[in-house]
C-alpha cells in the first residue's frame, strides 16, 4: 500500500497499540441505534430465558436487582470503528441467569425493547464471558445506552451486546438478528475483524 | 468485503467545514440510498486508521460521492476535507449498510417519506432525495433540515432547486443560529412543538428518517413518538459521541 494517503500522519501510534484491527481509541461513548429510544417502565420490564423445549425463566425488574452482580471491567469495540478502553459496568452474569436450565441448544438470539434482535452462539454468552449489565460508571443506565439493561458481551463487536435486553430465547439452530439480516458478520469477532458478512 | 484500491477524480468544496469527493474504484457495484463506506487512510509508516462516510451522491448515477464534514478534532476527517487532492489514492470498502436505506422501487405506493437531517446528517437523506429526483419519484418526500448556518448549510443551493423542480419535494429549513436575509423566522433550535409541526402528521403513515448527532436524533426521535408516530416507522442514524 506504499503511496497511499500522502501527508497523512495520524494520531500518535502508542494509541492503537494493542487494538483490534482497524479501531481506534474514542473517550467518548458513540451511541449507535436503528430506531427511537424504547423506554419500558420498571413495572412492565421483565427478562425471560425461553429454552428450545419453551421453558421460560422469568424476572421482574426488582427480582432481577436480587439476583448476585459483578463488577466487570472492559474494554469495548464498536463495529464503526471506535473502541472504548476500560469501561466498568455492574451486571448479572449470563451463567447466572442460565444455571440449572436444561438445554442442548447451540445459540441465542438476544430480543429488546423496541424488536431490535441479535444472534450469538451460546458459547460467547457463557464462562464468565457475558453479563447482563445495568450500571455503568457506577450509575444506572441511561436509556440511550441501553438501560434499564443490556447485554454486556465485550469479547465480540459491541452490537451484540443489545441494549434495552428482555428476552434470551435458546436455539438449536442458528438464526440471523437485525444487523444480521442488514449485511453484518454473523457471529462479530473484533479480533478477526469479522464486521460485514 | 475486501479494502478497493480508490483514485480521487474530484474534489469540491461545499462550505468552509465540508467537501466532497468524488471517488472512480474499477468495479464499484453501485450502492443504494442512504449506504456508506469505510474509508482507510495509511501513513507512510505503515499506520492505518478506518472511518465511516455516508455516500451522498445518488444511486442512480453510479457515481461514488461521500461528502465529508471536518471535526476539528479528528484523525481522519480534516485529511479529507483539507489535504486530499484528485489524483490521491485511498482505499474504500463497501458499500455497507441494509436498514438506513431507500430505493424508488420498494415504497408502498403514495406512502411518504419524512427526512429529517441535523447538520452533516443531511448527507445519507440528500443520497435518497437525488435517488428520488432522478427516478421521478412519486412518492411524496419532505426534509426537516436543522443547520447552524446558511453558510453551513450543506447543498443548499441544490435543494433549493429540487424543491421549486420536484412536486413531491418539500423542504423545510431551521436555521438554529443565523438566519438567511428575508427569512421569515428568526433562528431558533428545533423544539418539539416546531419539529412535530414541520413534518408529516402521524396519520399519514410516513416512514421517518433522523439522521445527525445523536442528541439531536434523541431529541427529534422522541418528540416524534410522543406526537404518536409509531417507533416502528422511525430509522435513525447517528454519529458523534
Amino acid at each position: 500500500m506504499e503511496g497511499f494517503s500522502p501527508g497523512f500522519t495520524g494520531r500518535p501510534r502508542a494509541q492503537s497499540q494493542g487494538l483490534p484491527p482497524g479501531q481506534y481509541v474514542t473517550e467518548s461513548f458513540p451511541v449507535l441505534s436503528a430506531g427511537a429510544t424504547p423506554r419500558p417502565s420498571p413495572t412492565d420490564w421483565e427478562l425471560t430465558v425461553r429454552t428450545e423445549t419453551g421453558t421460560v425463566s422469568r424476572w421482574s425488574w426488582s427480582e432481577f436487582l436480587e439476583l448476585p452482580a459483578e463488577h466487570v471491567t472492559c474494554d469495548i469495540h464498536c463495529v464503526t470503528s471506535w473502541s472504548k478502553l476500560g469501561t466498568s459496568w455492574r451486571g448479572v452474569s449470563v451463567d447466572t441467569l442460565l444455571d440449572g436450565t436444561d438445554t442442548s441448544a447451540g445459540f441465542v438470539m438476544a430480543r429488546s425493547y423496541g424488536g431490535y434482535t441479535t444472534n450469538l452462539p451460546l458459547g460467547d454468552l457463557l464462562g464468565g464471558k457475558a453479563w447482563v449489565a445495568t450500571e455503568f460508571d457506577g450509575r444506572p443506565l441511561e436509556p440511550e445506552h441501553g438501560g434499564p439493561a443490556r447485554l454486556l458481551v465485550p469479547h465480540l463487536y459491541f452490537w451484540k451486546s443489545a441494549k434495552w435486553l428482555t428476552g434470551l430465547d435458546l436455539l438449536v439452530s442458528d438464526s440471523q438478528g437485525f444487523w444480521e439480516r442488514n449485511g453484518y458478520h454473523r457471529r462479530g469477532d473484533p479480533l478477526l475483524e469479522q464486521r460485514y458478512s | 468485503m475486501s479494502w478497493m484500491p480508490t483514485l480521487v477524480v474530484g474534489a469540491r468544496r461545499e462550505t468552509s467545514e465540508a467537501r466532497t469527493l468524488e471517488l472512480a474504484i474499477t468495479g464499484w457495484p453501485g450502492h443504494v440510498a442512504g449506504q456508506h463506506v469505510d474509508v482507510r487512510l495509511t501513513a507512510e509508516d505503515g499506520y492505518t486508521a478506518v472511518r465511516s462516510y455516508s455516500i451522498a451522491s445518488s444511486a442512480g448515477s453510479r457515481r461514488l460521492e461521500i461528502t465529508v464534514d471536518r471535526l476539528d478534532d479528528g484523525e481522519v476527517s480534516p485529511h479529507l476535507v483539507d489535504t486530499l487532492e484528485p489524483g490521491h489514492r485511498i482505499e474504500i470498502r463497501g458499500p455497507a449498510g441494509g436498514w438506513f436505506v431507500w430505493r424508488p422501487t420498494e415504497s408502498v405506493p403514495q406512502r411518504p417519506l419524512q427526512l429529517i437531517a441535523g447538520g452533516s446528517g443531511i448527507v445519507p437523506l440528500m443520497s435518497m432525495i437525488r435517488t428520488h429526483a432522478e427516478a421521478s419519484s412519486a412518492t411524496p418526500f419532505r426534509l426537516l433540515y436543522s443547520v447552524r448556518t446558511p453558510e453551513l448549510a450543506l447543498f443548499r443551493d441544490e435543494l433549493v432547486r429540487l424543491e421549486r423542480d420536484d412536486a413531491h419535494l418539500d423542504v423545510t429549513w431551521a436555521f438554529t443560529r443565523v438566519s438567511p436575509a428575508g427569512f421569515p423566522t428568526p433562528p431558533a433550535r428545533l423544539d418539539r412543538t416546531s419539529s412535530v409541526a414541520a413534518v408529516f402528521a402521524p396519520e399519514l403513515g410516513a416512514v421517518t428518517y433522523v439522521c445527525g448527532a445523536s442528541p439531536f436524533v434523541e431529541s427529534v426521535t422522541g418528540w416524534l413518538v410522543d406526537a404518536g408516530h409509531l417507533a416502528d416507522d422511525i430509522r435513525t442514524e447517528r454519529y458523534g459521541g
